[in-house]
């Protein structure tokens, strides 16, 4: 059980992490201009070649591997509503990490979001 | 109008069309591999399965529209915060179910509708913050 808790904490650092990366890379690009397809795909043509996004895929994989592993360890549902606190974790990255302004009504979102995953998830499930 | 209103309808249509594509995605590549079957681990069955997933047009459109996701996830964390995009973004599960009794005559639990609509109501208490909390770079102004 020891090593599915440690396996839940990577899955949701490095989902957060991965994801926190790529925003900082979004961020460091800069947006299009217009939203138009020349200018989306300068914007893309910016977006690979900063460091931060190859920081941010390998982290992504990396969480969907760990997802699939604890798919395989644990019942599908603990391991779907467990997952839906990479949404806690990644706010608290953004707070802490990109210094974004997280007010009480963005938490409570937040965790309203969580617990709404949870219960849709939980209800699709099959039935064994 | 203001730039506050420009930025948040610009975020609102990127998150829908994040929902649309990931939505539209995930149910082509469900039905591109059912069309498939299941997928033998072994050397051969794993590579015929890589030879019926490259001609299955399905599959090729599930991509597309995974790719359109990935493009508009990219494109709105340029700008949005990523505690306004990420919580907005499960929207996509009360869609979902709309779609699932609107289209496919499915029956949707209880437990689900309440979860459905906690979701709607997290989503609204999100999307009335501001989408970008963060300063923008002088460097990086740009009209919205």
């Amino acid at each position: 059980m020891i090593g599915t808790f440690l396996l839940l904490a990577f899955f949701l650092v490095a989902t957060a992490s991965g994801e926190i990366a790529m925003t900082y890379g979004m961020k460091a690009t800069g947006e299009p201009a217009r939203l138009r397809p020349k200018e989306i795909l300068q914007f893309l043509g910016r977006a690979v070649r900063n460091g931060w996004f190859w920081v941010g895929v390998p982290l992504m994989a990396a969480s969907f591997y760990a997802l699939l592993i604890l798919l395989s360890w644990q019942p599908i549902s603990f391991v779907i509503p467990a997952s839906a606190l990479s949404n806690v974790v990644g706010t608290l990255g953004a707070k802490y990490i990109l210094r974004e302004e997280v007010n009480a009504a963005r938490w409570a979102g937040v965790v309203l979001v969580c617990i709404g995953v949870a219960l849709v998830s939980l209800d699709s499930i099959p039935a064994r | 109008m203001g730039h506050e209103s420009r930025l948040r309808i610009k975020t609102l249509v990127m998150v829908l069309a994040m929902v649309v594509c990931a939505n539209t995605g995930d149910l082509l590549l469900k039905r591109g591999m059912s069309s498939i079957g299941a997928v033998e681990f072994t050397a051969e069955g794993l590579s015929h399965a890589f030879r019926l997933t490259i001609f299955n047009p399905t599959i090729w459109m599930a991509i597309f529209f995974l790719l359109g996701f990935m493009i508009c996830y990219m494109t709105v964390l340029s700008w949005a915060d990523y505690s306004y995009v990420m919580p907005a973004g499960a929207f996509g599960y009360a869609v979902l179910t709309v779609c699932a009794v609107a289209f496919l005559h499915e029956s949707v639990s209880i437990r689900r509708w309440v979860g459905v609509l906690i979701i709607c109501v997290g989503v609204m208490l999100v999307g009335q913050t501001k989408p970008r909390t963060t300063e923008v770079p002088a460097s990086q102004k740009v009209a919205a």
